[in-house]
Protein backbone atom coordinates (compact mmCIF):
# COMPACT_ATOMS: atom_id res chain seq x y z
CA UNK A 1 0.00 0.00 0.00
CA UNK A 2 0.64 3.47 -0.46
CA UNK A 3 1.67 5.98 2.20
CA UNK A 4 -1.52 8.05 0.87
CA UNK A 5 -4.68 8.37 2.94
CA UNK A 6 -7.28 5.59 1.60
CA UNK A 7 -9.82 7.79 -0.26
CA UNK A 8 -12.71 5.34 1.31
CA UNK A 9 -12.40 3.44 4.20
CA UNK A 10 -14.81 0.98 5.03
CA UNK A 11 -14.74 -0.70 8.46
CA UNK A 12 -16.57 -3.52 9.93
CA UNK A 13 -19.48 -2.75 8.30
CA UNK A 14 -23.11 -4.65 8.77
CA UNK A 15 -26.15 -4.43 7.57
CA UNK A 16 -29.78 -6.11 8.45
CA UNK A 17 -32.58 -6.17 6.06
CA UNK A 18 -35.12 -7.49 8.48
CA UNK A 19 -33.93 -11.37 8.63
CA UNK A 20 -31.52 -11.21 6.17
CA UNK A 21 -27.87 -9.87 6.64
CA UNK A 22 -27.32 -7.82 3.64
CA UNK A 23 -23.62 -7.15 4.75
CA UNK A 24 -21.75 -8.83 7.29
CA UNK A 25 -18.51 -6.89 8.70
CA UNK A 26 -17.36 -6.08 5.23
CA UNK A 27 -13.72 -3.80 5.91
CA UNK A 28 -11.61 -2.06 2.89
CA UNK A 29 -10.24 0.87 1.98
CA UNK A 30 -9.55 2.22 -1.63
CA UNK A 31 -6.75 4.13 -2.45
CA UNK A 32 -6.41 7.32 -4.78
CA UNK A 33 -6.11 6.15 -8.59
CA UNK A 34 -7.05 2.82 -7.69
CA UNK A 35 -9.37 0.66 -9.84
CA UNK A 36 -11.00 -1.42 -7.88
CA UNK A 37 -14.11 -4.40 -8.77
CA UNK A 38 -17.19 -5.02 -6.71
CA UNK A 39 -17.82 -8.91 -7.64
CA UNK A 40 -20.53 -10.81 -6.74
CA UNK A 41 -23.66 -12.88 -7.49
CA UNK A 42 -26.99 -11.06 -7.49
CA UNK A 43 -28.16 -10.71 -3.84
CA UNK A 44 -24.59 -10.90 -2.86
CA UNK A 45 -24.34 -6.86 -1.25
CA UNK A 46 -23.34 -4.81 -4.01
CA UNK A 47 -25.72 -2.15 -4.50
CA UNK A 48 -26.12 -2.13 -0.61
CA UNK A 49 -22.57 -1.14 -0.21
CA UNK A 50 -22.89 1.15 -2.72
CA UNK A 51 -25.63 2.81 -1.28
CA UNK A 52 -24.01 3.00 1.97
CA UNK A 53 -21.40 5.08 0.26
CA UNK A 54 -23.32 7.74 -1.32
CA UNK A 55 -25.33 7.33 2.11
CA UNK A 56 -28.77 6.59 0.77
CA UNK A 57 -28.64 3.43 3.75
CA UNK A 58 -27.49 3.96 6.97
CA UNK A 59 -24.78 1.22 8.33
CA UNK A 60 -26.26 -0.85 11.75
CA UNK A 61 -22.70 -0.94 12.90
CA UNK A 62 -19.45 -0.24 11.13
CA UNK A 63 -17.86 3.02 10.12
CA UNK A 64 -17.43 4.25 6.85
CA UNK A 65 -15.42 7.87 5.79
CA UNK A 66 -15.22 9.34 2.01
CA UNK A 67 -11.81 11.12 2.56
CA UNK A 68 -12.17 11.81 5.86
CA UNK A 69 -15.81 12.65 5.52
CA UNK A 70 -19.11 11.46 6.16
CA UNK A 71 -21.05 9.76 3.24
CA UNK A 72 -24.02 12.07 2.24
CA UNK A 73 -22.24 15.12 3.70
CA UNK A 74 -21.62 18.10 0.95
CA UNK A 75 -17.86 17.66 0.84
CA UNK A 76 -18.83 13.71 0.29
CA UNK A 77 -20.80 14.64 -2.63
CA UNK A 78 -18.35 16.85 -3.63
CA UNK A 79 -15.83 14.05 -4.39
CA UNK A 80 -17.61 11.31 -5.95
CA UNK A 81 -19.81 11.15 -9.08
CA UNK A 82 -22.17 8.30 -9.38
CA UNK A 83 -23.76 6.00 -11.72
CA UNK A 84 -26.28 4.02 -10.29
CA UNK A 85 -28.63 1.32 -11.76
CA UNK A 86 -31.96 1.90 -13.33
CA UNK A 87 -31.60 5.34 -13.90
CA UNK A 88 -34.09 7.26 -16.35
CA UNK A 89 -33.06 10.67 -17.67
CA UNK A 90 -35.80 13.41 -18.40
CA UNK A 91 -35.61 13.21 -22.35
CA UNK A 92 -36.59 16.66 -22.88
CA UNK A 93 -32.91 18.10 -22.48
CA UNK A 94 -29.91 17.75 -24.75
CA UNK A 95 -27.21 15.69 -23.30
CA UNK A 96 -25.45 19.40 -23.47
CA UNK A 97 -28.02 20.57 -21.45
CA UNK A 98 -27.88 18.19 -18.80
CA UNK A 99 -24.34 17.65 -18.55
CA UNK A 100 -23.77 21.78 -18.30
CA UNK A 101 -26.65 21.68 -15.49
CA UNK A 102 -24.74 19.12 -13.63
CA UNK A 103 -20.97 20.46 -14.45
CA UNK A 104 -22.37 23.72 -12.20
CA UNK A 105 -22.66 21.65 -9.28
CA UNK A 106 -19.06 21.30 -8.63
CA UNK A 107 -16.53 23.77 -7.27
CA UNK A 108 -13.70 22.33 -10.02
CA UNK A 109 -15.22 20.68 -12.63
CA UNK A 110 -13.80 19.60 -16.17
CA UNK A 111 -14.66 22.03 -19.27
CA UNK A 112 -18.52 20.19 -21.15
CA UNK A 113 -15.67 19.50 -23.92
CA UNK A 114 -13.66 17.89 -22.07
CA UNK A 115 -16.40 15.52 -20.32
CA UNK A 116 -17.82 15.11 -24.15
CA UNK A 117 -14.95 13.57 -25.13
CA UNK A 118 -14.05 11.67 -22.54
CA UNK A 119 -17.65 9.91 -22.41
CA UNK A 120 -17.10 9.74 -26.16
CA UNK A 121 -20.80 11.97 -26.77
CA UNK A 122 -19.35 14.74 -28.97
CA UNK A 123 -21.55 13.99 -31.94
CA UNK A 124 -24.70 13.52 -29.86
CA UNK A 125 -24.48 16.55 -27.79
CA UNK A 126 -27.75 17.97 -29.05
CA UNK A 127 -29.27 14.93 -28.91
CA UNK A 128 -32.06 13.93 -26.21
CA UNK A 129 -31.68 10.95 -24.45
CA UNK A 130 -34.68 9.28 -25.37
CA UNK A 131 -33.21 8.60 -28.86
CA UNK A 132 -29.94 6.97 -28.00
CA UNK A 133 -29.35 3.60 -27.82
CA UNK A 134 -28.60 1.54 -24.26
CA UNK A 135 -24.58 2.21 -24.59
CA UNK A 136 -25.07 5.69 -25.59
CA UNK A 137 -27.11 6.58 -22.78
CA UNK A 138 -25.07 4.70 -20.36
CA UNK A 139 -22.10 6.56 -21.95
CA UNK A 140 -24.69 10.21 -20.83
CA UNK A 141 -24.55 8.35 -17.33
CA UNK A 142 -20.93 8.41 -16.86
CA UNK A 143 -20.46 11.84 -18.34
CA UNK A 144 -22.78 13.17 -15.44
CA UNK A 145 -20.43 10.92 -12.71
CA UNK A 146 -17.27 12.74 -14.05
CA UNK A 147 -18.44 16.03 -15.36
CA UNK A 148 -18.21 17.20 -11.66
CA UNK A 149 -14.43 16.06 -11.58
CA UNK A 150 -14.56 14.09 -8.57
CA UNK A 151 -11.68 11.92 -7.52
CA UNK A 152 -13.60 8.98 -7.23
CA UNK A 153 -16.20 7.33 -9.01
CA UNK A 154 -18.73 4.99 -7.96
CA UNK A 155 -20.24 2.98 -10.91
CA UNK A 156 -23.26 0.22 -9.86
CA UNK A 157 -23.29 -2.53 -12.48
CA UNK A 158 -22.59 0.49 -15.81
CA UNK A 159 -22.65 -1.92 -18.53
CA UNK A 160 -25.73 -4.60 -17.30
CA UNK A 161 -27.66 -5.30 -20.43
CA UNK A 162 -24.95 -3.60 -23.14
CA UNK A 163 -23.92 -5.81 -25.95
CA UNK A 164 -19.86 -6.47 -26.43
CA UNK A 165 -19.37 -3.28 -28.65
CA UNK A 166 -21.07 -1.23 -26.19
CA UNK A 167 -19.35 -2.55 -23.07
CA UNK A 168 -16.06 -2.12 -25.32
CA UNK A 169 -16.25 1.65 -25.91
CA UNK A 170 -17.94 1.53 -22.44
CA UNK A 171 -14.40 0.16 -20.98
CA UNK A 172 -12.54 2.10 -23.39
CA UNK A 173 -13.81 5.43 -21.44
CA UNK A 174 -12.82 3.82 -17.64
CA UNK A 175 -9.41 3.29 -19.02
CA UNK A 176 -9.29 6.80 -20.09
CA UNK A 177 -10.58 7.82 -16.27
CA UNK A 178 -8.14 5.78 -14.80
CA UNK A 179 -5.10 6.94 -16.53
CA UNK A 180 -6.39 10.75 -15.64
CA UNK A 181 -6.35 9.32 -11.94
CA UNK A 182 -9.32 8.80 -10.67
CA UNK A 183 -9.97 6.27 -8.52
CA UNK A 184 -12.86 4.21 -9.69
CA UNK A 185 -15.16 1.55 -7.67
CA UNK A 186 -17.40 -0.61 -10.11
CA UNK A 187 -19.37 -3.54 -9.56
CA UNK A 188 -20.40 -6.25 -11.80
CA UNK A 189 -20.73 -9.51 -12.22
CA UNK A 190 -19.36 -9.89 -15.85
CA UNK A 191 -15.48 -11.73 -14.97
CA UNK A 192 -13.58 -10.20 -17.86
CA UNK A 193 -15.13 -7.05 -16.94
CA UNK A 194 -13.25 -7.52 -13.84
CA UNK A 195 -10.46 -8.91 -15.34
CA UNK A 196 -9.88 -6.58 -17.72
CA UNK A 197 -10.33 -3.23 -15.85
CA UNK A 198 -9.57 -3.52 -12.05
CA UNK A 199 -6.58 -3.54 -10.35
CA UNK A 200 -7.69 -5.32 -7.22
CA UNK A 201 -11.00 -7.19 -7.20
CA UNK A 202 -12.97 -7.56 -3.69
CA UNK A 203 -15.23 -10.63 -4.06
CA UNK A 204 -18.49 -10.19 -2.19
CA UNK A 205 -20.69 -13.73 -1.44
CA UNK A 206 -24.23 -13.41 1.54
CA UNK A 207 -22.74 -10.01 2.46
CA UNK A 208 -19.38 -11.33 3.71
CA UNK A 209 -16.45 -9.90 1.91
CA UNK A 210 -14.66 -13.54 1.42
CA UNK A 211 -11.33 -12.43 -0.83
CA UNK A 212 -9.67 -9.53 -1.66
CA UNK A 213 -6.51 -9.14 -4.24
CA UNK A 214 -5.58 -8.60 -7.59
CA UNK A 215 -7.36 -10.92 -10.74
CA UNK A 216 -3.89 -12.52 -10.75
CA UNK A 217 -3.70 -13.50 -6.84
CA UNK A 218 -7.39 -14.79 -6.98
CA UNK A 219 -6.99 -17.31 -9.59
CA UNK A 220 -3.78 -18.38 -7.57
CA UNK A 221 -5.41 -19.25 -4.60
CA UNK A 222 -7.85 -21.79 -6.36
CA UNK A 223 -4.47 -22.87 -7.64
CA UNK A 224 -2.95 -22.01 -10.95
CA UNK A 225 -4.33 -24.73 -13.69
CA UNK A 226 -7.26 -26.57 -14.99
CA UNK A 227 -6.83 -29.98 -16.26
CA UNK A 228 -9.25 -31.60 -18.61
CA UNK A 229 -9.43 -34.83 -19.87
CA UNK A 230 -11.30 -37.96 -21.50
CA UNK A 231 -11.40 -41.63 -19.39
CA UNK A 232 -13.27 -44.51 -19.48
CA UNK A 233 -12.48 -44.45 -15.91
CA UNK A 234 -15.28 -43.68 -13.41
CA UNK A 235 -14.86 -40.36 -11.14
CA UNK A 236 -15.11 -43.06 -8.27
CA UNK A 237 -12.34 -44.82 -9.41
CA UNK A 238 -10.22 -41.64 -9.74
CA UNK A 239 -11.07 -40.47 -6.15
CA UNK A 240 -10.21 -43.33 -4.67
CA UNK A 241 -7.28 -43.71 -6.59
CA UNK A 242 -5.96 -40.13 -6.30
CA UNK A 243 -6.05 -38.31 -2.62
CA UNK A 244 -7.29 -34.97 -2.03
CA UNK A 245 -8.23 -34.45 -5.25
CA UNK A 246 -11.54 -33.06 -6.26
CA UNK A 247 -12.94 -34.59 -9.83
CA UNK A 248 -15.81 -32.89 -11.90
CA UNK A 249 -17.34 -34.37 -14.61
CA UNK A 250 -18.58 -32.25 -17.12
CA UNK A 251 -19.95 -32.85 -20.89
CA UNK A 252 -18.24 -36.38 -20.61
CA UNK A 253 -14.56 -34.46 -20.09
CA UNK A 254 -13.13 -34.59 -16.18
CA UNK A 255 -12.15 -31.50 -14.82
CA UNK A 256 -9.77 -31.20 -12.28
CA UNK A 257 -8.07 -28.10 -10.39
CA UNK A 258 -4.84 -27.77 -9.07
CA UNK A 259 -1.99 -25.82 -7.54
CA UNK A 260 0.76 -28.62 -8.67
CA UNK A 261 -0.37 -29.44 -12.13
CA UNK A 262 2.99 -31.08 -12.49
CA UNK A 263 2.45 -33.81 -9.96
CA UNK A 264 -1.07 -34.42 -10.66
CA UNK A 265 -0.34 -35.55 -14.59
CA UNK A 266 2.07 -37.85 -13.31
CA UNK A 267 -0.11 -39.28 -10.76
CA UNK A 268 -3.12 -39.12 -13.87
CA UNK A 269 -0.99 -40.82 -16.30
CA UNK A 270 -0.11 -43.65 -13.48
CA UNK A 271 -3.76 -44.27 -12.86
CA UNK A 272 -4.75 -44.48 -16.53
CA UNK A 273 -2.39 -44.73 -19.48
CA UNK A 274 -5.23 -44.38 -21.68
CA UNK A 275 -6.46 -40.93 -20.97
CA UNK A 276 -6.79 -39.11 -24.05
CA UNK A 277 -7.56 -34.84 -25.27
CA UNK A 278 -5.79 -34.00 -22.32
CA UNK A 279 -5.59 -30.12 -21.98
CA UNK A 280 -3.63 -28.25 -19.64
CA UNK A 281 -5.34 -24.21 -19.27
CA UNK A 282 -4.18 -21.83 -17.00
CA UNK A 283 -7.84 -21.19 -14.71
CA UNK A 284 -9.95 -18.65 -15.69
CA UNK A 285 -11.36 -15.83 -13.21
CA UNK A 286 -14.88 -17.36 -13.72
CA UNK A 287 -13.53 -20.66 -12.54
CA UNK A 288 -11.80 -19.24 -9.07
CA UNK A 289 -15.25 -17.08 -8.84
CA UNK A 290 -17.64 -20.12 -8.96
CA UNK A 291 -14.81 -21.67 -6.28
CA UNK A 292 -14.95 -18.57 -4.42
CA UNK A 293 -18.49 -17.95 -4.26
CA UNK A 294 -20.84 -20.41 -4.98
CA UNK A 295 -18.97 -23.19 -3.04
CA UNK A 296 -19.11 -20.94 -0.14
CA UNK A 297 -16.52 -19.67 2.15
CA UNK A 298 -15.98 -23.07 4.04
CA UNK A 299 -14.32 -24.16 1.02
CA UNK A 300 -12.16 -21.05 0.58
CA UNK A 301 -11.04 -20.98 4.07
CA UNK A 302 -9.66 -24.03 3.34
CA UNK A 303 -8.07 -22.99 -0.06
CA UNK A 304 -6.77 -19.94 1.39
CA UNK A 305 -4.92 -22.29 4.24
CA UNK A 306 -3.42 -24.33 1.45
CA UNK A 307 -2.28 -21.42 -0.92
CA UNK A 308 -0.64 -19.95 2.88
CA UNK A 309 0.96 -23.36 3.77
CA UNK A 310 1.89 -23.71 -0.03
CA UNK A 311 3.39 -20.23 -0.71
CA UNK A 312 5.27 -21.19 2.59
CA UNK B 1 -6.02 15.61 -7.80
CA UNK B 2 -6.60 17.44 -4.74
CA UNK B 3 -8.76 16.64 -1.86
CA UNK B 4 -8.96 20.35 -0.72
CA UNK B 5 -12.33 21.72 -1.52
CA UNK B 6 -11.95 24.88 -3.60
CA UNK B 7 -14.60 26.95 -3.63
CA UNK B 8 -13.54 29.61 -5.72
CA UNK B 9 -15.21 28.60 -9.08
CA UNK B 10 -18.34 27.92 -7.66
CA UNK B 11 -21.12 30.05 -8.25
CA UNK B 12 -24.49 29.26 -6.35
CA UNK B 13 -26.71 31.48 -8.17
CA UNK B 14 -25.41 29.84 -10.77
CA UNK B 15 -26.79 26.68 -9.88
CA UNK B 16 -30.48 28.16 -9.22
CA UNK B 17 -30.25 29.95 -12.40
CA UNK B 18 -29.41 26.93 -14.55
CA UNK B 19 -31.30 24.60 -13.08
CA UNK B 20 -34.42 26.58 -13.27
CA UNK B 21 -33.69 27.26 -16.43
CA UNK B 22 -33.23 23.22 -17.45
CA UNK B 23 -36.84 23.07 -15.44
CA UNK B 24 -38.43 26.00 -17.93
CA UNK B 25 -36.87 24.01 -20.90
CA UNK B 26 -37.77 21.06 -20.04
CA UNK B 27 -41.80 21.60 -19.19
CA UNK B 28 -42.01 23.82 -22.51
CA UNK B 29 -40.93 21.34 -24.66
CA UNK B 30 -43.60 19.07 -23.40
CA UNK B 31 -45.93 20.29 -25.93
CA UNK B 32 -48.85 17.51 -24.07
CA UNK B 33 -48.65 19.54 -21.05
CA UNK B 34 -48.09 23.19 -21.90
CA UNK B 35 -50.69 23.34 -24.45
CA UNK B 36 -53.29 22.06 -21.95
CA UNK B 37 -52.45 23.86 -19.35
CA UNK B 38 -52.07 27.14 -21.00
CA UNK B 39 -55.31 26.86 -22.78
CA UNK B 40 -57.57 25.45 -20.04
CA UNK B 41 -57.95 28.04 -18.09
CA UNK B 42 -58.17 31.31 -20.88
CA UNK B 43 -60.92 28.49 -23.00
CA UNK B 44 -63.18 27.77 -19.60
CA UNK B 45 -62.90 31.89 -19.14
CA UNK B 46 -63.81 32.93 -22.82
CA UNK B 47 -66.76 30.12 -22.28
CA UNK B 48 -68.26 30.47 -18.98
CA UNK B 49 -67.25 33.79 -18.59
CA UNK B 50 -67.23 36.36 -21.79
CA UNK B 51 -69.43 34.22 -23.92
CA UNK B 52 -72.46 32.93 -22.08
CA UNK B 53 -72.84 35.08 -18.83
CA UNK B 54 -70.94 38.12 -19.69
CA UNK B 55 -74.42 40.28 -18.55
CA UNK B 56 -74.88 38.07 -15.34
CA UNK B 57 -74.36 39.79 -11.85
CA UNK B 58 -75.49 43.14 -13.76
CA UNK B 59 -72.22 42.46 -16.25
CA UNK B 60 -69.84 41.96 -13.79
CA UNK B 61 -69.27 38.74 -14.40
CA UNK B 62 -65.85 38.48 -16.34
CA UNK B 63 -64.90 40.61 -13.64
CA UNK B 64 -65.54 38.16 -11.05
CA UNK B 65 -64.86 35.07 -12.78
CA UNK B 66 -61.70 36.57 -13.86
CA UNK B 67 -60.23 36.43 -9.94
CA UNK B 68 -61.51 32.75 -9.55
CA UNK B 69 -60.24 31.69 -12.73
CA UNK B 70 -56.92 33.50 -12.58
CA UNK B 71 -57.21 31.07 -9.33
CA UNK B 72 -57.82 28.12 -10.95
CA UNK B 73 -55.00 28.91 -13.82
CA UNK B 74 -52.66 29.31 -11.03
CA UNK B 75 -52.66 26.06 -8.72
CA UNK B 76 -53.09 23.92 -12.01
CA UNK B 77 -49.14 24.49 -12.83
CA UNK B 78 -48.60 24.21 -9.32
CA UNK B 79 -49.95 21.21 -8.88
CA UNK B 80 -48.83 19.53 -11.69
CA UNK B 81 -45.13 20.86 -12.04
CA UNK B 82 -44.91 19.66 -8.08
CA UNK B 83 -47.46 16.34 -8.32
CA UNK B 84 -47.10 14.71 -11.52
CA UNK B 85 -43.46 16.16 -12.16
CA UNK B 86 -41.64 15.10 -8.92
CA UNK B 87 -43.63 12.09 -8.80
CA UNK B 88 -42.01 10.81 -12.38
CA UNK B 89 -38.53 11.77 -11.23
CA UNK B 90 -38.79 9.94 -8.15
CA UNK B 91 -39.79 7.12 -9.78
CA UNK B 92 -37.02 7.52 -12.90
CA UNK B 93 -34.18 7.85 -10.02
CA UNK B 94 -33.56 10.69 -11.40
CA UNK B 95 -34.23 12.64 -8.09
CA UNK B 96 -31.93 9.84 -6.57
CA UNK B 97 -29.38 10.96 -8.96
CA UNK B 98 -29.28 14.37 -8.41
CA UNK B 99 -29.53 13.95 -4.34
CA UNK B 100 -26.32 12.31 -4.74
CA UNK B 101 -23.91 15.10 -6.33
CA UNK B 102 -23.56 18.36 -4.72
CA UNK B 103 -26.93 20.06 -5.76
CA UNK B 104 -28.60 22.05 -3.15
CA UNK B 105 -31.80 20.45 -2.72
CA UNK B 106 -32.82 23.95 -2.55
CA UNK B 107 -32.39 24.41 -6.02
CA UNK B 108 -34.57 21.41 -7.53
CA UNK B 109 -37.59 22.95 -5.62
CA UNK B 110 -37.10 26.44 -6.54
CA UNK B 111 -36.64 25.75 -10.29
CA UNK B 112 -39.74 24.27 -9.90
CA UNK B 113 -41.71 26.96 -8.00
CA UNK B 114 -40.51 29.26 -10.76
CA UNK B 115 -41.48 26.82 -13.20
CA UNK B 116 -44.94 27.01 -11.67
CA UNK B 117 -44.82 30.79 -11.16
CA UNK B 118 -43.69 31.16 -14.78
CA UNK B 119 -46.69 29.43 -16.25
CA UNK B 120 -49.12 31.34 -14.01
CA UNK B 121 -48.00 34.63 -15.25
CA UNK B 122 -48.66 33.39 -18.63
CA UNK B 123 -52.01 32.63 -17.94
CA UNK B 124 -52.80 35.01 -16.02
CA UNK B 125 -51.87 37.91 -17.83
CA UNK B 126 -53.73 35.76 -20.72
CA UNK B 127 -56.67 36.27 -19.17
CA UNK B 128 -56.39 40.20 -18.09
CA UNK B 129 -55.70 40.57 -21.53
CA UNK B 130 -59.06 38.96 -22.40
CA UNK B 131 -60.72 40.12 -19.42
CA UNK B 132 -59.95 43.51 -20.77
CA UNK B 133 -60.28 43.32 -24.19
CA UNK B 134 -63.62 41.00 -24.75
CA UNK B 135 -65.45 41.24 -21.06
CA UNK B 136 -64.85 45.08 -20.71
CA UNK B 137 -63.64 44.56 -17.37
CA UNK B 138 -61.88 47.87 -15.83
CA UNK B 139 -60.37 47.33 -12.73
CA UNK B 140 -57.54 50.29 -10.94
CA UNK B 141 -54.43 50.07 -11.41
CA UNK B 142 -53.60 49.19 -8.12
CA UNK B 143 -56.64 46.65 -8.49
CA UNK B 144 -54.58 44.84 -11.60
CA UNK B 145 -51.55 44.78 -9.77
CA UNK B 146 -52.85 43.76 -6.52
CA UNK B 147 -54.73 40.45 -8.15
CA UNK B 148 -51.44 39.89 -9.73
CA UNK B 149 -49.75 39.77 -6.65
CA UNK B 150 -52.17 37.90 -4.91
CA UNK B 151 -52.72 34.91 -7.49
CA UNK B 152 -48.75 34.62 -7.89
CA UNK B 153 -48.17 34.64 -3.95
CA UNK B 154 -51.09 32.27 -3.47
CA UNK B 155 -50.05 29.54 -5.67
CA UNK B 156 -47.01 28.66 -3.20
CA UNK B 157 -49.53 26.62 -0.62
CA UNK B 158 -50.07 24.10 -4.01
CA UNK B 159 -46.55 24.14 -4.73
CA UNK B 160 -46.23 22.45 -1.29
CA UNK B 161 -49.63 20.28 -1.47
CA UNK B 162 -47.97 19.07 -5.02
CA UNK B 163 -45.08 18.36 -3.35
CA UNK B 164 -45.99 16.12 -1.19
CA UNK B 165 -48.26 14.70 -3.41
CA UNK B 166 -45.42 13.86 -6.00
CA UNK B 167 -42.92 12.49 -2.66
CA UNK B 168 -45.71 10.64 -1.85
CA UNK B 169 -47.49 8.87 -5.27
CA UNK B 170 -46.69 6.77 -7.66
CA UNK B 171 -45.25 8.25 -10.84
CA UNK B 172 -48.45 5.96 -12.38
CA UNK B 173 -51.02 7.31 -10.02
CA UNK B 174 -50.22 10.66 -9.68
CA UNK B 175 -51.55 12.40 -13.34
CA UNK B 176 -55.04 10.99 -12.39
CA UNK B 177 -55.00 11.73 -8.41
CA UNK B 178 -53.99 15.26 -9.16
CA UNK B 179 -56.58 16.01 -11.68
CA UNK B 180 -59.32 14.11 -9.16
CA UNK B 181 -57.69 16.62 -6.53
CA UNK B 182 -57.72 19.41 -8.70
CA UNK B 183 -60.73 19.59 -11.14
CA UNK B 184 -63.38 18.76 -7.95
CA UNK B 185 -61.57 21.43 -5.99
CA UNK B 186 -61.49 23.84 -8.56
CA UNK B 187 -65.61 22.99 -8.68
CA UNK B 188 -66.58 23.10 -5.49
CA UNK B 189 -64.37 26.07 -4.62
CA UNK B 190 -66.70 28.09 -6.79
CA UNK B 191 -63.91 28.87 -9.32
CA UNK B 192 -66.06 27.90 -12.02
CA UNK B 193 -69.09 29.06 -10.88
CA UNK B 194 -69.70 31.95 -8.25
CA UNK B 195 -69.95 30.42 -5.13
CA UNK B 196 -72.96 32.81 -4.09
CA UNK B 197 -75.04 30.40 -6.42
CA UNK B 198 -74.32 27.33 -4.48
CA UNK B 199 -76.67 25.98 -1.88
CA UNK B 200 -76.11 26.83 1.62
CA UNK B 201 -74.23 23.44 2.35
CA UNK B 202 -72.04 23.67 -0.19
CA UNK B 203 -70.35 26.99 0.87
CA UNK B 204 -70.14 25.33 4.04
CA UNK B 205 -67.96 22.15 2.42
CA UNK B 206 -65.81 24.69 0.52
CA UNK B 207 -64.04 25.83 3.35
CA UNK B 208 -61.85 22.72 3.22
CA UNK B 209 -60.27 23.68 -0.24
CA UNK B 210 -57.57 26.19 0.07
CA UNK B 211 -58.79 26.86 -3.70
CA UNK B 212 -61.71 28.60 -1.90
CA UNK B 213 -59.40 30.24 0.35
CA UNK B 214 -57.72 31.61 -2.28
CA UNK B 215 -60.52 32.89 -4.51
CA UNK B 216 -61.69 34.87 -1.58
CA UNK B 217 -58.68 36.93 -1.32
CA UNK B 218 -58.31 37.43 -4.87
CA UNK B 219 -61.91 38.41 -5.20
CA UNK B 220 -61.76 40.69 -2.40
CA UNK B 221 -60.00 43.51 -4.50
CA UNK B 222 -62.51 44.07 -6.43
CA UNK B 223 -64.87 43.36 -3.19
CA UNK B 224 -66.80 40.33 -4.51
CA UNK B 225 -66.18 38.05 -1.57
CA UNK B 226 -68.39 36.62 0.34
CA UNK B 227 -67.65 39.25 3.19
CA UNK B 228 -66.28 37.01 5.86
CA UNK B 229 -63.43 38.38 7.68
CA UNK B 230 -60.30 38.38 5.49
CA UNK B 231 -57.85 37.37 8.31
CA UNK B 232 -59.46 33.97 8.51
CA UNK B 233 -59.20 33.04 4.19
CA UNK B 234 -55.54 34.06 5.17
CA UNK B 235 -54.58 32.03 7.88
CA UNK B 236 -56.28 29.43 6.72
CA UNK B 237 -54.61 29.34 3.60
CA UNK B 238 -51.14 29.67 5.89
CA UNK B 239 -52.02 26.98 8.27
CA UNK B 240 -52.66 24.75 5.35
CA UNK B 241 -49.13 25.90 3.86
CA UNK B 242 -47.37 24.73 6.37
CA UNK B 243 -49.28 21.44 6.88
CA UNK B 244 -48.39 20.64 3.61
CA UNK B 245 -44.71 22.07 3.86
CA UNK B 246 -44.58 19.83 7.36
CA UNK B 247 -46.13 16.59 5.19
CA UNK B 248 -43.92 17.02 1.69
CA UNK B 249 -40.93 17.54 4.41
CA UNK B 250 -41.51 14.44 6.21
CA UNK B 251 -42.00 12.35 3.04
CA UNK B 252 -38.78 13.72 1.56
CA UNK B 253 -37.24 12.29 5.05
CA UNK B 254 -38.36 8.79 4.71
CA UNK B 255 -37.96 8.82 0.89
CA UNK B 256 -34.13 9.36 0.79
CA UNK B 257 -33.07 7.45 4.49
CA UNK B 258 -33.64 3.90 5.02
Amino acid sequence: MTDKHPLINVNGLTKMFGELKALDGVSFSIEPGEVVALLGANGAGKTTLINHLLARVTPDSGTISVANHKPGSYAARQLIGTVLQATQIPSNLTIYEHIELFTSYYPNPMTIEETLSLASLDALKNRYFDTLSGGQQQRVFFALAVCGNPNIILLDEPTVGLDVNARREFWNCITELKSRGTAILLTTHYLEEADALADRILVLADGKLVQQGTSESIKQKLGGKRIRFRSTKTIAEWESSIDMVRFDLRGGYFDVISESPEKLLCALLKTDPDLFDLTVDQISLEDAFLNLSVLGTKHLSTSAITSKEHAA
Amino acid sequence: MNTQINKSNYDAKAVYWLESRAELLKTFRDMGFTIPSLIFPAMFYIFFGLVFNKSAMSGQMPSYLLATYGVFGVIGPALFSFGVGVASERQQGWLTLKQCTPMPISAYFFARVVTAQVFGLIIVFSLFILGAVFGNVELTRTQWILTLLCLVIGSLPFCAMGLWLGLTLSAKAAPATVNLIYLPMAFLSGLWIPIQLFPEFMQSLAWIFPAFHLSQLTLAIQGFHLKFDLIWHLSILVLMTVVFFFLAFRAFKKMSIN
